[in-house]
Protein backbone atom coordinates (compact mmCIF):
# COMPACT_ATOMS: atom_id res chain seq x y z
CA UNK A 1 0.00 0.00 0.00
CA UNK A 2 1.51 3.40 -0.73
CA UNK A 3 2.10 6.23 1.75
CA UNK A 4 0.83 9.60 1.26
CA UNK A 5 4.09 11.93 1.87
CA UNK A 6 3.86 15.44 0.86
CA UNK A 7 6.55 17.69 0.29
CA UNK A 8 6.41 21.32 1.23
CA UNK A 9 9.67 23.93 0.46
CA UNK A 10 10.63 25.93 3.51
CA UNK A 11 12.40 28.52 1.20
CA UNK A 12 16.03 29.75 3.01
CA UNK A 13 15.78 26.65 5.58
CA UNK A 14 14.73 23.35 3.34
CA UNK A 15 12.01 21.01 3.16
CA UNK A 16 9.50 19.31 4.98
CA UNK A 17 7.66 16.13 4.51
CA UNK A 18 4.11 15.40 5.47
CA UNK A 19 3.49 11.86 6.33
CA UNK A 20 -0.20 10.88 6.75
CA UNK A 21 -0.76 7.59 8.73
CA UNK A 22 -3.39 5.20 7.66
CA UNK A 23 -5.36 6.83 11.02
CA UNK A 24 -5.40 9.94 9.82
CA UNK A 25 -2.06 11.73 11.77
CA UNK A 26 0.51 13.70 10.35
CA UNK A 27 3.96 13.32 11.39
CA UNK A 28 6.50 16.13 9.62
CA UNK A 29 9.77 15.08 9.65
CA UNK A 30 11.73 18.54 8.58
CA UNK A 31 15.14 18.25 6.37
CA UNK A 32 17.33 21.54 6.93
CA UNK A 33 20.12 22.52 4.64
CA UNK A 34 22.71 21.84 7.21
CA UNK A 35 22.24 18.44 7.14
CA UNK A 36 20.17 18.27 10.48
CA UNK A 37 16.29 16.69 11.20
CA UNK A 38 13.03 17.28 13.05
CA UNK A 39 10.48 14.94 13.54
CA UNK A 40 7.50 16.73 14.57
CA UNK A 41 4.08 16.23 15.76
CA UNK A 42 0.49 17.96 15.61
CA UNK A 43 -1.85 19.18 17.88
CA UNK A 44 -5.17 17.45 17.16
CA UNK A 45 -7.17 20.19 18.20
CA UNK A 46 -5.05 23.20 16.30
CA UNK A 47 -3.61 20.23 13.21
CA UNK A 48 -1.36 23.10 11.74
CA UNK A 49 0.32 23.97 15.08
CA UNK A 50 3.29 21.07 15.93
CA UNK A 51 3.47 20.36 19.48
CA UNK A 52 6.52 18.66 19.99
CA UNK A 53 9.75 18.04 17.78
CA UNK A 54 13.32 16.19 18.37
CA UNK A 55 15.68 17.61 16.19
CA UNK A 56 18.38 14.87 15.25
CA UNK A 57 21.83 14.77 13.81
CA UNK A 58 22.45 13.78 10.55
CA UNK A 59 23.70 10.26 11.92
CA UNK A 60 20.75 9.81 14.36
CA UNK A 61 18.57 10.36 11.85
CA UNK A 62 19.97 7.29 9.69
CA UNK A 63 19.81 5.42 12.87
CA UNK A 64 16.06 6.24 13.27
CA UNK A 65 14.77 5.26 9.74
CA UNK A 66 16.87 1.86 9.79
CA UNK A 67 15.14 1.16 13.14
CA UNK A 68 11.49 1.99 11.89
CA UNK A 69 12.45 0.24 8.08
CA UNK A 70 13.66 -2.92 10.06
CA UNK A 71 10.47 -3.33 12.45
CA UNK A 72 12.04 -6.29 13.98
CA UNK A 73 15.54 -5.99 12.45
CA UNK A 74 18.98 -4.25 14.18
CA UNK A 75 21.30 -4.39 11.71
CA UNK A 76 24.73 -2.98 11.13
CA UNK A 77 26.06 -2.83 7.72
CA UNK A 78 30.06 -2.19 6.92
CA UNK A 79 31.45 -1.75 3.89
CA UNK A 80 34.55 -4.04 3.02
CA UNK A 81 37.70 -1.77 1.70
CA UNK A 82 36.28 1.10 2.72
CA UNK A 83 32.90 0.31 0.79
CA UNK A 84 34.07 0.93 -2.76
CA UNK A 85 34.60 -2.67 -4.10
CA UNK A 86 30.75 -3.45 -3.65
CA UNK A 87 31.01 -6.03 -0.61
CA UNK A 88 29.76 -4.98 2.77
CA UNK A 89 29.40 -7.02 5.96
CA UNK A 90 25.79 -7.08 7.71
CA UNK A 91 25.13 -7.94 11.70
CA UNK A 92 21.61 -8.69 11.68
CA UNK A 93 19.11 -10.14 14.88
CA UNK A 94 17.05 -12.70 14.50
CA UNK A 95 13.37 -11.56 14.59
CA UNK A 96 11.62 -13.26 17.26
CA UNK A 97 8.86 -13.60 14.68
CA UNK A 98 10.72 -15.14 12.07
CA UNK A 99 9.60 -18.24 10.72
CA UNK A 100 13.02 -19.41 10.81
CA UNK A 101 13.35 -19.73 14.60
CA UNK A 102 14.36 -22.69 16.16
CA UNK A 103 15.13 -24.67 12.21
CA UNK A 104 18.17 -25.28 10.59
CA UNK A 105 20.16 -22.67 8.86
CA UNK A 106 19.79 -24.58 5.77
CA UNK A 107 16.30 -24.05 5.67
CA UNK A 108 16.57 -20.16 4.71
CA UNK A 109 18.38 -21.64 1.73
CA UNK A 110 20.14 -18.07 2.37
CA UNK A 111 22.84 -18.18 -0.05
CA UNK A 112 21.13 -19.54 -3.15
CA UNK A 113 18.21 -17.14 -2.45
CA UNK A 114 20.35 -14.17 -1.67
CA UNK A 115 24.07 -14.72 -3.00
CA UNK A 116 24.91 -13.89 0.61
CA UNK A 117 27.14 -16.13 3.18
CA UNK A 118 26.58 -16.15 6.43
CA UNK A 119 29.89 -16.86 7.92
CA UNK A 120 28.99 -16.58 12.02
CA UNK A 121 26.77 -16.49 14.45
CA UNK A 122 27.06 -15.12 17.30
CA UNK A 123 24.82 -16.32 20.26
CA UNK A 124 24.90 -14.28 23.65
CA UNK A 125 28.70 -15.12 24.32
CA UNK A 126 29.43 -18.11 22.24
CA UNK A 127 30.62 -17.70 18.82
CA UNK A 128 29.93 -20.07 16.18
CA UNK A 129 32.28 -19.56 13.02
CA UNK A 130 31.06 -20.84 9.90
CA UNK A 131 27.74 -22.25 10.76
CA UNK A 132 26.96 -25.68 8.87
CA UNK A 133 23.42 -26.00 7.22
CA UNK A 134 22.82 -28.28 10.18
CA UNK A 135 23.05 -25.06 12.69
CA UNK A 136 19.70 -24.39 14.38
CA UNK A 137 18.61 -20.56 14.73
CA UNK A 138 17.85 -19.73 18.07
CA UNK A 139 16.05 -16.37 19.61
CA UNK A 140 18.32 -13.40 19.46
CA UNK A 141 21.08 -14.71 17.71
CA UNK A 142 23.22 -11.80 15.47
CA UNK A 143 24.08 -13.66 12.45
CA UNK A 144 26.94 -12.07 10.28
CA UNK A 145 26.52 -11.65 6.75
CA UNK A 146 28.76 -11.15 3.58
CA UNK A 147 27.66 -9.74 0.34
CA UNK A 148 26.41 -7.72 -1.83
CA UNK A 149 24.29 -4.23 -0.99
CA UNK A 150 21.02 -5.91 -3.12
CA UNK A 151 21.90 -9.45 -1.62
CA UNK A 152 21.52 -8.44 2.25
CA UNK A 153 18.54 -6.51 1.20
CA UNK A 154 17.13 -9.62 0.58
CA UNK A 155 18.50 -11.24 3.27
CA UNK A 156 16.77 -8.94 5.91
CA UNK A 157 13.75 -9.93 4.40
CA UNK A 158 14.17 -13.60 3.97
CA UNK A 159 14.79 -14.03 7.55
CA UNK A 160 12.32 -11.13 9.00
CA UNK A 161 9.57 -13.43 6.98
CA UNK A 162 7.10 -13.88 9.33
CA UNK A 163 5.87 -17.43 10.59
CA UNK A 164 2.37 -16.96 9.17
CA UNK B 1 47.85 60.26 19.25
CA UNK B 2 46.91 59.42 15.55
CA UNK B 3 43.52 58.95 14.38
CA UNK B 4 44.05 55.17 13.52
CA UNK B 5 44.95 54.72 17.38
CA UNK B 6 41.38 56.86 18.00
CA UNK B 7 39.76 54.62 15.70
CA UNK B 8 40.96 51.56 17.12
CA UNK B 9 40.06 52.56 20.56
CA UNK B 10 36.47 54.31 19.68
CA UNK B 11 35.46 51.04 17.14
CA UNK B 12 36.81 48.36 20.11
CA UNK B 13 34.95 49.99 22.85
CA UNK B 14 31.82 50.00 20.55
CA UNK B 15 32.14 46.62 19.41
CA UNK B 16 32.53 45.34 23.07
CA UNK B 17 29.72 47.41 24.17
CA UNK B 18 27.85 45.94 21.28
CA UNK B 19 28.54 42.34 22.23
CA UNK B 20 27.51 42.94 25.96
CA UNK B 21 23.85 44.66 25.02
CA UNK B 22 23.48 41.69 22.21
CA UNK B 23 24.08 38.92 25.45
CA UNK B 24 21.59 41.16 27.21
CA UNK B 25 19.40 40.97 24.37
CA UNK B 26 19.20 37.21 24.05
CA UNK B 27 18.71 36.57 27.19
CA UNK B 28 15.39 38.24 27.08
CA UNK B 29 14.79 36.86 24.05
CA UNK B 30 14.51 39.94 21.78
CA UNK B 31 16.36 40.49 18.64
CA UNK B 32 19.81 42.63 19.40
CA UNK B 33 19.16 44.92 16.08
CA UNK B 34 17.06 47.81 18.46
CA UNK B 35 20.33 47.71 20.62
CA UNK B 36 22.49 48.08 17.80
CA UNK B 37 20.09 50.95 16.82
CA UNK B 38 20.36 52.58 19.88
CA UNK B 39 23.55 52.37 20.46
CA UNK B 40 24.11 54.39 17.49
CA UNK B 41 21.88 57.14 18.34
CA UNK B 42 23.95 57.44 22.14
CA UNK B 43 27.06 57.59 19.90
CA UNK B 44 26.11 59.71 16.66
CA UNK B 45 25.63 63.79 16.03
CA UNK B 46 23.56 64.76 18.77
CA UNK B 47 23.63 62.14 21.14
CA UNK B 48 25.48 61.90 24.43
CA UNK B 49 28.94 60.54 23.25
CA UNK B 50 29.94 61.72 20.01
CA UNK B 51 32.08 59.23 18.19
CA UNK B 52 35.10 61.54 16.18
CA UNK B 53 37.86 59.54 14.77
CA UNK B 54 35.77 56.44 13.24
CA UNK B 55 33.31 58.07 11.58
CA UNK B 56 35.16 57.07 8.16
CA UNK B 57 35.74 53.08 8.81
CA UNK B 58 31.82 52.89 10.04
CA UNK B 59 30.41 54.06 7.01
CA UNK B 60 32.83 52.00 5.01
CA UNK B 61 31.52 49.14 7.27
CA UNK B 62 27.68 50.20 6.86
CA UNK B 63 28.17 49.69 3.07
CA UNK B 64 29.75 46.31 3.51
CA UNK B 65 27.05 45.33 5.80
CA UNK B 66 24.92 45.73 3.39
CA UNK B 67 26.27 44.24 0.80
CA UNK B 68 26.77 41.00 3.17
CA UNK B 69 23.20 41.25 4.25
CA UNK B 70 22.23 41.01 0.90
CA UNK B 71 24.59 38.41 -0.84
CA UNK B 72 23.41 36.11 2.32
CA UNK B 73 19.91 36.54 1.60
CA UNK B 74 20.52 35.38 -1.84
CA UNK B 75 22.48 32.57 -1.01
CA UNK B 76 19.92 31.13 1.07
CA UNK B 77 16.99 31.01 -1.48
CA UNK B 78 18.12 28.70 -4.24
CA UNK B 79 16.83 29.92 -7.82
CA UNK B 80 14.38 27.14 -7.93
CA UNK B 81 12.67 28.27 -4.83
CA UNK B 82 12.20 31.70 -6.37
CA UNK B 83 10.80 31.06 -9.36
CA UNK B 84 8.03 28.43 -7.35
CA UNK B 85 7.47 30.86 -4.95
CA UNK B 86 6.38 33.12 -7.64
CA UNK B 87 4.30 30.65 -9.35
CA UNK B 88 2.30 29.56 -6.14
CA UNK B 89 2.07 32.80 -3.88
CA UNK B 90 1.93 35.19 -6.63
CA UNK B 91 -1.39 36.44 -4.69
CA UNK B 92 -0.10 36.56 -1.66
CA UNK B 93 2.59 38.60 -2.86
CA UNK B 94 0.57 41.46 -4.40
CA UNK B 95 -2.01 41.29 -1.55
CA UNK B 96 1.11 42.29 0.56
CA UNK B 97 2.28 44.65 -1.62
CA UNK B 98 -0.86 46.55 -1.56
CA UNK B 99 -1.59 45.87 1.94
CA UNK B 100 1.34 47.40 3.25
CA UNK B 101 3.14 49.27 0.65
CA UNK B 102 -0.05 52.09 0.18
CA UNK B 103 -0.27 53.42 4.31
CA UNK B 104 3.15 53.96 4.28
CA UNK B 105 2.77 56.23 0.77
CA UNK B 106 -0.27 57.67 2.67
CA UNK B 107 1.55 58.57 5.02
CA UNK B 108 3.71 60.19 3.15
CA UNK B 109 1.41 62.24 1.59
CA UNK B 110 -0.26 63.35 4.70
CA UNK B 111 2.33 64.83 6.58
CA UNK B 112 3.04 66.62 3.14
CA UNK B 113 6.09 64.89 1.83
CA UNK B 114 5.78 64.98 -1.40
CA UNK B 115 5.36 62.16 -4.13
CA UNK B 116 9.29 60.61 -3.92
CA UNK B 117 9.05 60.67 -0.10
CA UNK B 118 5.56 58.69 -1.16
CA UNK B 119 7.88 55.76 -2.79
CA UNK B 120 10.02 55.47 0.03
CA UNK B 121 8.00 55.20 2.33
CA UNK B 122 6.04 52.80 0.80
CA UNK B 123 8.94 50.61 0.56
CA UNK B 124 9.20 51.50 4.88
CA UNK B 125 6.56 50.03 6.04
CA UNK B 126 5.93 47.26 3.06
CA UNK B 127 8.75 44.67 3.93
CA UNK B 128 9.20 42.81 6.90
CA UNK B 129 12.42 41.57 8.26
CA UNK B 130 13.65 37.69 7.24
CA UNK B 131 16.03 37.62 9.46
CA UNK B 132 13.92 38.78 12.91
CA UNK B 133 11.10 36.31 11.25
CA UNK B 134 13.13 33.46 10.67
CA UNK B 135 14.96 33.55 14.10
CA UNK B 136 10.84 33.83 16.35
CA UNK B 137 10.07 30.86 14.47
CA UNK B 138 12.69 28.99 15.14
CA UNK B 139 13.07 30.53 18.82
CA UNK B 140 9.05 29.51 19.26
CA UNK B 141 9.84 26.24 17.76
CA UNK B 142 7.11 26.73 14.66
CA UNK B 143 9.04 25.96 12.02
CA UNK B 144 7.75 22.85 11.50
CA UNK B 145 3.81 24.43 11.45
CA UNK B 146 1.83 23.99 8.47
CA UNK B 147 1.47 27.93 8.34
CA UNK B 148 5.07 28.24 8.11
CA UNK B 149 5.79 28.07 4.80
CA UNK B 150 3.23 30.86 3.76
CA UNK B 151 5.36 33.31 6.11
CA UNK B 152 8.50 32.13 4.36
CA UNK B 153 6.87 32.28 1.18
CA UNK B 154 5.64 35.94 1.70
CA UNK B 155 9.06 36.92 2.85
CA UNK B 156 10.77 35.88 -0.11
CA UNK B 157 8.76 37.31 -2.56
CA UNK B 158 9.27 40.65 -0.72
CA UNK B 159 12.53 40.22 -1.16
CA UNK B 160 12.54 39.58 -4.38
CA UNK B 161 10.52 42.40 -4.85
CA UNK B 162 13.02 44.51 -3.87
CA UNK B 163 15.61 43.68 -6.20
CA UNK B 164 13.08 45.21 -8.72
CA UNK B 165 11.97 48.35 -5.99
CA UNK B 166 15.56 49.14 -4.69
CA UNK B 167 16.96 50.33 -8.83
CA UNK B 168 13.74 52.25 -9.21
CA UNK B 169 14.42 53.90 -5.91
CA UNK B 170 17.52 55.10 -6.50
CA UNK B 171 16.92 55.99 -10.27
CA UNK B 172 13.89 58.11 -8.98
CA UNK B 173 15.26 60.13 -5.84
CA UNK B 174 18.23 60.74 -7.84
CA UNK B 175 15.87 63.41 -9.09
CA UNK B 176 15.79 63.56 -12.67
CA UNK B 177 13.88 64.61 -15.21
CA UNK B 178 10.86 62.41 -16.11
CA UNK B 179 12.10 60.83 -19.46
CA UNK B 180 15.62 60.93 -17.90
CA UNK B 181 14.06 58.86 -15.03
CA UNK B 182 11.95 56.73 -17.26
CA UNK B 183 14.81 55.81 -19.17
CA UNK B 184 16.83 55.23 -15.88
CA UNK B 185 14.46 53.32 -14.22
CA UNK B 186 13.95 50.94 -17.46
CA UNK B 187 17.72 50.44 -17.76
CA UNK B 188 17.56 49.50 -13.98
CA UNK B 189 14.54 46.56 -13.94
CA UNK B 190 15.55 45.48 -17.66
CA UNK B 191 19.37 44.51 -16.59
CA UNK B 192 18.23 43.22 -13.08
CA UNK B 193 15.47 41.25 -15.33
CA UNK B 194 18.29 39.77 -17.61
CA UNK B 195 20.39 38.90 -14.59
CA UNK B 196 18.02 37.47 -12.68
CA UNK B 197 17.63 35.13 -15.88
CA UNK B 198 20.82 34.38 -16.09
CA UNK B 199 21.20 33.87 -12.67
CA UNK B 200 18.14 30.82 -12.80
CA UNK B 201 19.28 29.64 -15.74
CA UNK B 202 23.21 29.60 -15.62
CA UNK B 203 24.17 29.87 -12.24
CA UNK B 204 25.96 26.68 -11.90
CA UNK B 205 28.45 27.90 -14.42
CA UNK B 206 29.21 31.25 -12.48
CA UNK B 207 29.65 28.84 -9.62
CA UNK B 208 32.04 26.62 -11.00
CA UNK B 209 34.84 29.61 -11.01
CA UNK B 210 34.93 28.81 -7.67
CA UNK B 211 36.27 26.04 -5.82
CA UNK B 212 34.46 25.05 -2.89
CA UNK B 213 37.32 23.26 -0.70
CA UNK B 214 39.29 26.16 -0.32
CA UNK B 215 37.89 28.39 2.25
CA UNK B 216 40.43 30.91 2.16
CA UNK B 217 40.18 31.50 -1.29
CA UNK B 218 36.73 30.95 -1.81
CA UNK B 219 35.84 33.39 1.15
CA UNK B 220 37.89 36.14 -0.66
CA UNK B 221 36.83 34.92 -4.54
CA UNK B 222 33.23 35.58 -3.27
CA UNK B 223 33.47 38.10 -1.48
CA UNK B 224 35.40 40.28 -3.77
CA UNK B 225 32.69 38.88 -6.75
CA UNK B 226 29.94 40.36 -4.64
CA UNK B 227 31.47 44.03 -3.56
CA UNK B 228 32.65 44.24 -7.37
CA UNK B 229 28.83 43.45 -8.45
CA UNK B 230 27.41 45.39 -6.06
CA UNK B 231 29.51 48.57 -6.82
CA UNK B 232 29.08 48.40 -10.49
CA UNK B 233 25.30 47.96 -9.43
CA UNK B 234 25.60 51.19 -7.89
CA UNK B 235 27.21 53.16 -9.88
CA UNK B 236 24.48 51.97 -12.65
CA UNK B 237 21.67 53.31 -10.35
CA UNK B 238 20.33 49.51 -9.70
CA UNK B 239 22.03 49.80 -5.85
CA UNK B 240 24.68 47.88 -4.44
CA UNK B 241 22.36 45.69 -2.37
CA UNK B 242 20.82 44.21 -5.31
CA UNK B 243 23.68 43.47 -7.00
CA UNK B 244 25.00 41.31 -3.77
CA UNK B 245 21.80 39.97 -3.60
CA UNK B 246 21.53 38.68 -7.69
CA UNK B 247 25.33 37.21 -6.76
CA UNK B 248 23.90 35.49 -3.87
CA UNK B 249 21.05 33.72 -5.83
CA UNK B 250 23.39 33.37 -9.06
CA UNK B 251 25.67 30.87 -6.73
CA UNK B 252 24.43 27.73 -6.20
CA UNK B 253 25.28 24.55 -4.64
CA UNK B 254 28.39 23.58 -2.68
CA UNK B 255 29.79 26.95 -3.29
CA UNK B 256 26.97 28.55 -2.38
CA UNK B 257 26.85 26.43 0.92
CA UNK B 258 30.41 26.93 1.98
CA UNK B 259 30.14 30.63 1.14
CA UNK B 260 27.49 31.15 3.76
CA UNK B 261 29.43 29.46 6.42
CA UNK B 262 32.18 31.78 5.53
CA UNK B 263 30.55 34.81 5.48
CA UNK B 264 28.19 34.27 8.23
CA UNK B 265 30.53 35.78 10.59
CA UNK B 266 31.47 38.98 8.59
CA UNK B 267 27.80 39.32 8.00
CA UNK B 268 27.02 39.32 11.96
CA UNK B 269 29.94 41.57 12.34
CA UNK B 270 28.78 44.50 9.35
CA UNK B 271 25.02 44.41 10.03
CA UNK B 272 25.97 45.19 13.62
CA UNK B 273 27.75 48.06 12.04
CA UNK B 274 25.35 48.73 9.45
CA UNK B 275 22.26 48.97 12.03
CA UNK B 276 25.03 51.05 14.25
CA UNK B 277 25.56 53.52 11.78
CA UNK B 278 22.19 54.21 10.79
CA UNK B 279 21.65 55.07 13.94
CA UNK B 280 24.84 56.81 13.86
CA UNK B 281 23.34 59.16 11.18
CA UNK B 282 19.96 59.59 12.98
CA UNK B 283 19.80 62.98 15.05
CA UNK B 284 17.92 61.59 18.41
CA UNK B 285 16.90 65.30 18.77
CA UNK B 286 14.47 64.59 15.87
CA UNK B 287 13.14 61.67 17.92
CA UNK B 288 10.40 63.06 19.44
CA UNK B 289 9.08 65.29 16.41
CA UNK B 290 8.33 62.18 14.84
CA UNK B 291 7.37 59.76 17.41
CA UNK B 292 3.49 60.11 17.61
CA UNK B 293 3.48 59.96 13.98
CA UNK B 294 5.75 56.69 13.97
CA UNK B 295 3.73 55.57 16.67
CA UNK B 296 0.27 55.52 14.37
CA UNK B 297 2.33 54.27 11.14
CA UNK B 298 3.84 50.95 13.01
CA UNK B 299 -0.31 50.24 14.39
CA UNK B 300 -2.06 50.65 11.63
CA UNK B 301 1.16 48.40 8.89
CA UNK B 302 1.44 46.06 11.71
CA UNK B 303 -2.55 45.35 11.26
CA UNK B 304 -2.15 45.43 8.05
CA UNK B 305 0.31 42.68 8.04
CA UNK B 306 -1.30 40.85 10.21
CA UNK B 307 -4.68 40.99 7.93
CA UNK B 308 -2.19 39.97 4.65
CA UNK B 309 -0.77 37.19 6.99
CA UNK B 310 -4.19 35.54 7.93
CA UNK B 311 -5.54 36.38 4.35
CA UNK B 312 -2.95 34.26 2.67
CA UNK B 313 -3.25 31.35 5.36
CA UNK B 314 -6.92 31.39 4.99
CA UNK B 315 -6.36 30.49 0.81
CA UNK B 316 -3.88 28.25 1.72
CA UNK B 317 -6.50 25.85 3.93
CA UNK B 318 -4.82 27.06 7.34
CA UNK B 319 -6.98 26.61 10.26
CA UNK B 320 -7.75 29.92 12.63
CA UNK B 321 -5.22 29.59 14.69
CA UNK B 322 -3.12 29.35 12.39
CA UNK B 323 -3.82 32.29 10.22
CA UNK B 324 -3.65 34.46 13.17
CA UNK B 325 -0.26 33.00 13.87
CA UNK B 326 0.77 34.12 10.34
CA UNK B 327 0.27 37.72 10.69
CA UNK B 328 1.27 38.38 14.24
CA UNK B 329 4.94 36.51 12.70
CA UNK B 330 4.96 38.71 9.61
CA UNK B 331 4.73 42.36 11.65
CA UNK B 332 8.57 43.36 12.51
CA UNK B 333 10.22 45.22 9.40
CA UNK B 334 13.79 45.20 9.80
CA UNK B 335 16.80 45.68 7.49
CA UNK B 336 15.16 46.75 4.20
CA UNK B 337 13.22 49.51 6.30
CA UNK B 338 16.66 50.79 6.81
CA UNK B 339 18.65 50.09 3.51
CA UNK B 340 15.23 52.12 2.05
CA UNK B 341 15.15 55.11 4.18
CA UNK B 342 19.38 55.25 4.22
CA UNK B 343 19.25 55.68 0.47
CA UNK B 344 16.43 58.55 0.60
CA UNK B 345 18.38 60.34 3.77
CA UNK B 346 22.11 60.33 1.24
CA UNK B 347 19.74 61.28 -1.58
CA UNK B 348 18.41 64.43 0.56
CA UNK B 349 14.74 63.39 -0.13
CA UNK B 350 13.50 64.31 3.63
CA UNK B 351 15.38 64.41 6.72
CA UNK B 352 12.35 63.35 9.16
CA UNK B 353 12.38 59.84 7.06
CA UNK B 354 15.35 58.77 9.33
CA UNK B 355 14.34 59.29 12.62
CA UNK B 356 10.85 58.13 11.34
CA UNK B 357 11.73 54.91 10.08
CA UNK B 358 14.58 54.41 12.41
CA UNK B 359 11.33 55.07 15.43
CA UNK B 360 8.89 52.89 13.48
CA UNK B 361 11.32 50.16 13.01
CA UNK B 362 12.28 50.10 16.65
CA UNK B 363 8.46 49.96 17.36
CA UNK B 364 8.13 46.93 15.06
CA UNK B 365 10.98 44.98 15.60
CA UNK B 366 10.37 45.12 19.84
CA UNK B 367 6.72 44.61 19.32
CA UNK B 368 6.37 42.31 16.83
CA UNK B 369 8.25 39.06 18.62
CA UNK B 370 6.48 39.70 21.94
CA UNK B 371 3.09 40.05 20.37
CA UNK B 372 3.88 37.14 18.47
CA UNK B 373 3.69 35.29 21.30
CA UNK B 374 -0.17 35.76 22.00
CA UNK B 375 -1.05 32.84 20.09
CA UNK B 376 0.90 30.75 22.52
CA UNK B 377 -1.07 31.92 25.36
CA UNK B 378 -4.38 29.98 27.25
CA UNK B 379 -6.12 32.75 26.82
CA UNK B 380 -5.64 33.04 23.10
CA UNK B 381 -6.18 29.58 22.57
CA UNK B 382 -9.34 29.44 24.47
CA UNK B 383 -10.56 31.91 22.22
CA UNK B 384 -10.07 29.90 19.21
CA UNK B 385 -11.96 27.29 20.64
CA UNK B 386 -14.76 29.65 21.15
CA UNK B 387 -15.18 30.77 17.68
CA UNK B 388 -14.84 27.31 16.63
CA UNK B 389 -17.54 26.07 18.96
CA UNK B 390 -19.74 29.20 17.56
CA UNK B 391 -18.77 28.17 13.73
CA UNK B 392 -19.76 24.76 14.61
CA UNK B 393 -23.35 25.67 16.12
CA UNK B 394 -23.91 28.08 13.20
CA UNK B 395 -22.79 25.26 10.72
CA UNK B 396 -25.14 22.93 12.64
CA UNK B 397 -28.54 24.97 13.00
CA UNK B 398 -28.28 25.30 9.63
CA UNK B 399 -28.31 22.20 8.45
Amino acid sequence: MGVRIEKIDLPGMGVRHDVVTAAGQHIGVLSYRNGTREVALYDPEDPDASLASVALTAAEAAAFSDLLGHAALLSQLSGLGGGTIGLFTEQLVLPADSRYLDRPLGDTEARTKTGTSIVAILRGKEVIPSPTPSEILRMDDLIVAVGTREGLDKLDKLLAHSQV
Amino acid sequence: MHDETWMLIEVGALLLGLSLLGRLAIKFGQSPIPLYMTAGLVFGAGGLLPLQASTDFLSSGAELGVVLLLVMLGLEYSPSELVGNLKSSARAGVWDALLNAIPGALFALVMGWGPIAALVMAGVTWVSSSGVIAKVLRDLGRLGNRETPIVLSVLVLEDLAMAFYLPILSAVVVGASLLQGAITVAIAVGSVSIVLFLAVRHGKKLSRIFHSEQPETLLMGVLGLTMLIAGLASEVQVSAAVGAFLVGIALSGQVAHNAEKLLAPLRDLFAAIFFVFFGLTTNPADIPEVLLPALALAAVTMSTKVLTGYLAAKRAGIGRPGRWRTGLALMPRGEFTVIIAGLAVTAGVQPLIAPLAATYMLITVISGPILARVTDTTWFKAKMKAAAKREGALAGSST
